[in-house]
Formats: structure tokens, sequence, C-alpha cells
């Protein structure tokens, strides 16, 4: 079938070729969504840029034309935030999935955006070395979108989210010109705005970072993985106060609940959790063989002390590999009970889990809605997850309402709307519940220092009426350093 | 969003695509995104159109068609689905819609579909036409073609036939252990399928050989027809059904069915949702890999020894399509002398994948370059694999990456020394 081609279809080609431009309307539907499947909308194209000169180009070209664009990595986001609107183009990052460099002695790699979280560690691990932040998308998810979104995971309760791993990054700026963000030398001189730490978290509306520096962490001598199973939440919960309130620091302390777990065993990503179990957790210990081996008869002590039913060491890299690979491949396990998985993302102060995971369960009874429980339970990142059937207009509304509901009880808890899945288009109308107009109108300036056209990602993260504010003229000071890292452009 | 699914493809597919919630872990299992890196390229993309086009939300099947034909149906997609989507029966179910709604046109098709329906399908047609290809390639008259750039890039880039002598028929009919075996008293029927014979007729006598030698009666019904696998991918589903039925009647009498080629093995496997009767299905319960029947019942006669650095590579019809990955690896690790070593990713696909290496030579190409990649830098002298496409795609490969190394079905080792 014949196409009208557009001006800006053509020019695209002009600049990447035709096999690196998608515009054809049926094929564009792949990129109608990312995890969060609730928002869907075509956009308008995709492109594959290859390096820094063709986003360069790409968005000089954009911004003329005032075109809105919208970076996307894997697609594997949570909240809508790489979801484009019908008028923007997608930035697709994938085919830039280089590890530029790889400083071994002074623990950083530059990479491109594209790259798997995975595939980064795989690349250093002759090292011994590895990249910390481990999402459970980490074998597709790139670093790019990590990025973006500052993404979380299990191991981020002792090591940190993106953010405390991001040393720098070359963004292009949405007009087109060069930035660089931080410097992976040393400390931040003292009078300088830690820009990495702003961008980090921006969900792709800030601009498309191209080379980002990250930090790589030396592997551990030694990782001990427990599994403990308990016949109630509540044991559960207060297993896991009772092992921070000793003051010890695991690298991971996840919680499955029942309805996850027997999901989980009946997929390919079956890890042998107890079926009987109301509750698994998990925990890893990291660190000098001597402290492990004592930190693990501690959780011993505290799991057997709230009546754990079993608890299990992982013995070798294999079994823990296995214990994990439950824990990672949950959510998608859960495609198993309904059409639709809306995989919430809330934070409580970890002594109020118990709690918030009652008040959620009530939450689920009245909307009448099968809600199933995965948390970070260390850092009470909570993920309940909610079954629905997309087709069915009213079983959606009902989800979205008790989603609605949850983060409320979040905040209400003193917590937060998301701990790492971001606000994307998701969470637009749950931001307020956190921050005053006065807050947002603050973030909004930030963003405007960044993209005063709002053509990156427009939508996403900040509530329109909060960019509406005036907000061009506030940040001359982060545009001059702006300024100055820019390249021959 | 209420949808009426389309009724061009059937409810039940449209059901299995409903499966998928988007996670994205089958991305990095599938060798066409990997190359390609573009979500319509990837399974969940895939997933996503065919759900589109079912709910009729495609103003132009045609332009997500090459998506689907890009896809190798190597199943690697349903190892990492945490949500149990069957992808190869949706895959299959779409291009079988498409292909009743809107048959292909042009040359290409129609060579395809003679291909399928006239050479593919009929045991003694298939055998002339590889007579006739061999002679043609002793002649020279590819490279003839090549040079003087007759040849389509299909055919140009196909890899070339292994040599083979003149072999009398592979004999029909009741095979009985030789003297001094001691018989288990079990009679198997063995499957014969299309391509094997022409192309490794040797593999079908091996594999006779080892049953025997291991105390199997064997029977070779004279009766059965290609498996119908490549009908089945390439959405001729009617067809394949006329296959199924012959072959599901010439093994009726037999208790115990062994195949030796993965992609044949897993299409007989699916003849119970092929035909969705009863008796296909008691079909596809008591047929079995030559390797699962041997790894069960244990090995009696002792493999020839063989000293060699080797490597066993799954294929995808028999490591994603039918589960078995360790009956093949346990086998040879009683083969005296031989050392099994690892190599990266045994699981991904060759890009062989039925007809694909023909319809679709750049990617397959690269796919093949990557896996001869991985068998190189693993330094092994000895290519193992259990299905004839794989063995010839690896074969071309590595000799393309200038290391030829002998390619052979992990059956032919377990020959007993005579």
């Amino acid at each position: 079938m014949l196409r009208p081609v557009s001006n800006l279809e053509r020019e695209l080609v002009r600049l990447l070729g035709a096999q690196r431009v998608l515009a054809d309307p049926d094929s564009l539907l792949a990129w109608e969504c990312d995890g969060f499947t609730v928002h869907r909308s075509r956009p308008r194209a995709v492109v594959q840029p290859e390096s820094t000169a063709e986003v360069q180009a790409v968005l000089r070209l954009l911004h003329a034309g005032r075109v809105p664009f919208v970076p996307r990595g894997a697609g594997t986001c949570l909240s809508g935030g790489p979801t484009a609107g019908e008028r923007a183009v997608v930035i697709d990052l994938l085919r830039m999935r280089q590890v530029l460099a790889i400083a071994a002695d002074d623990l950083y790699a530059v990479v491109q955006p594209g790259v798997v979280n995975l595939d980064l560690t795989a690349a250093v691990r002759h090292l011994g070395l590895h990249y910390a932040p481990d999402p459970s998308s980490q074998s597709v998810c790139t670093i790019g979108g990590n990025l973006a979104e500052n993404s979380g995971g299990p191991h981020c309760l002792k090591y940190g989210t993106t953010a405390d791993h991001v040393l720098g990054a070359l963004v292009v700026l949405p007009d087109g010109r060069l930035a660089r963000l931080g410097d992976p030398a040393g400390p931040r001189p003292p009078g300088v705005p830690d820009l990495p730490g702003l961008f980090c978290g921006s969900e792709g509306t800030f601009g498309i970072a191209t080379e980002i520096t990250v930090r790589l962490c030396r592997d551990p001598e030694s990782v001990r993985t427990l599994l403990a199973a308990f016949a109630s939440m509540r044991d559960a919960c207060r297993t896991v106060s009772d092992i921070v309130g000793r003051g010890l620091v695991p690298a991971a302390l996840e919680v499955l609940d029942q309805s996850t777990i027997r999901a989980v065993e009946a997929s390919v990503y079956r890890a042998g959790y107890p079926a009987g179990a109301a509750a698994v957790l998990l925990v890893e210990l990291d660190g000098p063989e001597s402290s492990t081996a004592e930190e693990l008869e501690e959780v011993r002590a505290c799991a057997a002390g709230h009546a754990a039913l079993r608890i299990e060491l992982a013995s070798d890299p294999a079994e823990r590999a296995r214990l994990w690979k439950g824990r990672k491949g949950a959510f998608g396990a859960m495609g198993r009970l309904a059409t639709d998985l809306y995989v919430l993302d809330g934070v409580v102060p970890r002594t109020r889990l118990e709690e918030a995971l009652a008040r959620i369960a009530a939450i689920g009874e009245r909307h009448g809605v099968v809600l199933n429980n995965v948390f970070h339970a260390g850092d009470g990142n909570l993920h309940p997850n909610i079954s629905f059937d997309g087709r069915d207009a009213d079983q959606t509304a009902r989800a979205m309402a008790a989603g609605n509901e949850i983060l409320q009880v979040c905040v209400d808890l003193g917590g937060s709307i998301t701990g790492e899945h971001g606000v994307g288009s998701e969470k637009l109308d749950h931001i307020g519940m956190m921050f005053s107009p006065t807050d947002l109108e603050v973030m909004a300036r930030v963003r405007a220092a960044f993209d005063p056209d709002g053509l990156c990602n427009p939508g996403k993260a900040l509530p329109q009426r909060a960019a509406c504010a005036e907000v061009a003229k506030w940040p001359q000071m982060v545009a001059r350093v702006l300024g100055e890292g820019e390249g021959p452009a | 969003m209420a949808c009426s699914p389309d009724p061009r493809l059937d409810l039940a597919a449209y059901a299995r695509s409903l499966d998928c919630v988007h996670c994205g872990l089958c991305l990095p299992a599938c060798p066409t995104w990997q190359e390609l890196r573009l979500e319509a390229e990837s399974p969940r993309g895939r997933v996503y159109l065919m759900r589109a086009l079912a709910e009729g939300r495609v103003a132009d099947p045609a332009a997500v068609r090459p998506h689907l034909d890009r896809c190798l149906d190597c199943r690697a997609c349903e190892t990492a689905c945490p949500s149990g989507v069957r992808y190869g029966e949706l895959i299959e179910a779409t291009r079988a819609a498409l292909e009743r709604t809107a048959p292909r046109r042009g040359a290409a098709a129609w060579l395809v579909r003679t291909l399928l329906w006239q050479l593919v399908a009929r045991q003694r047609r298939l055998r002339v036409a590889f007579r006739l290809l061999r002679a043609a390639e002793a002649m020279g008259l590819r490279w003839l073609g090549h040079r003087l750039g007759l040849l389509p890039a299909a055919l140009a880039a196909a890899p070339p036939l292994p040599s083979q002598r003149a072999q009398r028929p592979l004999p029909r009919g009741l095979h009985r252990p030789p003297a001094g075996v001691r018989t288990r008293g079990v009679r198997v029927a063995l499957f014969t399928g299309c391509v094997m014979e022409p192309l490794f007729g040797r593999v079908h006598r091996a594999t006779l050989q080892v049953l025997l030698a291991n105390g199997f009666e064997v029977v070779v019904p004279a009766a059965q027809r290609c498996c119908g696998a490549l009908l089945v991918h390439a959405g001729h589903a009617d067809r394949a059904r006329e296959l199924a039925r012959a072959n599901v009647a010439a093994f009726a009498e037999a208790d115990v069915v062994v195949d030796n080629a993965a992609g044949c093995g897993c299409a007989l496997g699916e003849y119970g949702h092929l035909l969705g009767d009863a008796r296909a299905e008691a079909f596809a319960r008591k047929r079995r890999d030559v390797t699962v029947l041997l790894a069960t019942e244990g090995l009696s006669a002792a493999p020839a020894p063989c000293r060699a650095r080797a490597a066993y590579d799954d294929p995808c019809h028999l490591g994603h399509g039918q589960g078995v990955r360790t009956a093949p690896r346990q086998l040879l690790a009683q083969v005296p002398g031989l050392e099994l070593v690892p190599h990266a990713r045994p699981e991904d696909c060759c890009g062989s994948a039925g007809l694909y290496h023909l319809l679709q030579p750049d990617l397959a190409g690269a796919i093949g370059r990557r896996k001869a990649a991985s068998l190189v830098a693993a330094g092994v002298d000895l290519v193992l694999t259990g299905n004839p496409g794989c063995m010839l795609q690896i074969d071309s490969h590595l000799r393309a990456a200038g290391c030829e190394r002998p390619v052979r079905h992990p059956i032919e080792l377990l020959v007993p020394a005579t």
C-alpha cells in the first residue's frame, strides 16, 4: 500500500538511512506502550541513531521543527515513561550498545545508553567487578533507561540506586547541543552542582545521555543467600524489622507473598519456593567471609525467632541463581493470572510494612481486584501487583482506583508514590499527593533549564500545569554550567 | 477498551496472545532482536502486533507481515517467558490466518509453495531433486550462476550440500538385533522424515545401528511421510494436516516412535494440537527423540572411542521445543575419549530454521556467523547437533569463518566399535 511520505520522515531518512527510520503506522503499533500497558499511544516515527553525532543531528532537526520526542531503551519501564504521544518521535537507543571504556583500577566504565544492564556486568566479570543496581528486568533493561528512571533493584538496599552509581554523562540537550555533566575523577569540587544527580531520574525529560560513566563495584569475597518461609506475612515483616533493627545491612531483603510464590512456581522461573508458605523472605549477605558467616547466624536466629517454617541456605552459585531467578521472573509470572498486570510501586517506612500490607489487602478486597505483593522489604519499597483484564472497562477502572488508594496509603504512612519505577504518565495525578504546587514549580523550572521548549518527553513526570509556570528566566546558573560543557557542535 | 477479535485468527490463538503482560524478559532470548534491536523484531513486539492483527487494529496486514516473516520460530522466547505464552502456536496460527486471508503472490511465493507442496512432502521427488542439485553443484553451475549474477541471493547464500555417496534406500520393514546382542523385547518405529535421508543418510543408518546394537527391534514403516513442520511454519496448516493424518495411520501399530531430527520431533509432538483428536494425542505421547529413548533406557553397547574436544549445540526444536537438553549430553558423556567443551549460548538458534536461511539470507547469515564465532572461540574440533538443517548451517558458517570442523549428529558417536 502506498503511503504519503512526510517531509519529516524524508529528512530523518536523509540523516539515518531508511533502515533506521520506521514510520509505517502499523509497525509502529509495537512501540505503543512499555510495561505499563494501560496507557498506549502510537508514536509518529521511531528512529535508531548509532552515535552521539546522529542523536545531535536528529534532535537539531526535531528542535527546528518543534517536534516533540521521547528517548527509549528496552521498553521495560513500568510507568509509561517511554510511551510517546502521537506527535512525538521515539529516539530508540538500542543500537547504541557499546561499552566504550573500562577503567578497572579506577572502578568505572563508560557506556552507551543502549547497553543492557546485565551485559555491562558480563563485560567486567573477568575483572572481578560488577555493576550493582539490579532491576528485575536487568537481563533486558538498558543503562540509559536506568539512568532516566533512577532504577533500583534488590541490591540497592546496601549499594544504593542508579543515582549512586552514575558519575557523569555526555548529554545531547533537546536543541541538539552537547553538555558534559559530572566527571569520574575524584570528589565533586565545592560549588559545582551535582548535575549527574539532577539528571538521574529525570525520566527522559532533560535530554538524551549518549555516554554514561558508571561506577563499578568489586565482587564481594563471599555471598550467602538464605530463604526463610513463614506461615504469615506478619512473621516475615517482623523478621525484616528485626534484622535491620540489629544493625545488619544485608545486600538484599526481599519478600514474596503466597500468590506470587504460586505464580512463580507455575512458571519457567520456578525456584523451589515452598508452595504452602504465606510469605518467603530472601536474604542476601555479602562481604568478607568472616563477617557474612557471623551475620548469617544472626539472620537465622531472627527468622527462627519469628517461627520460620523453613530456612534454606543456598549451597553454591547455581542454587543462589535459582533462588534469585524466581524473584526476578515474578512480575512476568503474574501474567498467568490475568491478561494485564498493573505493577505498582510505592514506599512506606520499613517499620510500617505490616500495617501497609494489611491496608493494601483491604483496598484490594473492597475493589474486588486480584492483588499480589512482592517487595524490597529492606527499604520498604512495595510492589503491589493488580491482575486485571484490560479489555474490560470496569475491571480496568477498579484496578486503577485501587492503585490510587494504595498510593494514598503510602503517602499517609509517611512514604512515597514511587520508589524506583518513576512517575511517567502513570502517576501524573498522584504526584500532587506528595508535593505542593511550589515544589512542583521548582521542579518545572529545573526541567525548563534543560528543555525550555518543552519538546523532550512532554507530558511525563510532571503535570502540565506545573510546567506552565513562568520558568524560562530563572536558571541562568545551570545554563552557564551546561554551556561550558558544550562540545564542538 | 473492548475489542472483538478478528475472526480470521482463531480464538484459541488470540487468547494465547493475551498471556503476554509486556514484561520484556523474552527480548534478549530472541536472535532477531539481538541482531536488529527493534521492538517489532522481538517476541514481545510480534505478540503485540499479532494481537493487534486479531483485534482488527492493523490497517494493512502486509505492513506487519515482514516482522512476522523474520521470526525464526525458534521458540527461545518460550523458554524465557515467565507468563507461559505459547508463542510457537501463536505465530503458526497467525501465519496460517494470513495465508488463508491474504495468500502471497509473486514468483518467490510460488516457488516456496511448489517447494513445500510438490517436493518436501514427497520423498521420491525430493530424492531426485537432491540428486540433480548435487550434480549441478559438481558441474560448478552454482559457482557459474553466482559469478554471472544469475542466482537469486537466497540460493547464492545457501550452504553447500554435504557430499554423500549414492546409497541404497533405507530398508523398510522390521530389523532385529544382530546375533549375540541381547534383545530388550522393545520394538520401536523409526521416523525418517524428508531431508535427513538425502542430506545425511548416514544419520539414519547410525540410528538404526545404535538401536539394534542396544537390543531394540526397529521397524521402519513404509507408509510414513514428511512431518509437515515446514508447512506449519509457513502457514500451510491444512496441507500439514494431510501429512500428519498419514503419519498417525502409518505408526498406528507402534508402541514407541523414535525420531532423530529435532524439527520433525517437535512437529510430531504437536500433532495433538494440529489435528485435535485423540489418536493424534496418543501418537504425540508415544514419540520421543532417539537420545531421550537411549538416555532413559540406558546404553548397553559401549560407543566406540572418539578422541576429540567437542561442543554440543542445542537444536532449538529439541531444547526450546521439546525441553530436551540433558539426554544428548548425558549420552555423549559416555563416549570414551570425548571431551565436551562449553561454548557461549549453545541454546541460541543457528539461523537455519527450516527454509528461513533461504528466505531471509541476510539475517540467517548474521545469526549463523554469531553461532560459528561462539564455536570457534571455544576451540573445539568437533561439533554435535541433532537436526539436519542446523548441521548444514553450522558446517557452512564454520567454513566461511575459515574454521572447518566436522559436524555430526550425536547418534553418530554412539555407534559401538565393531
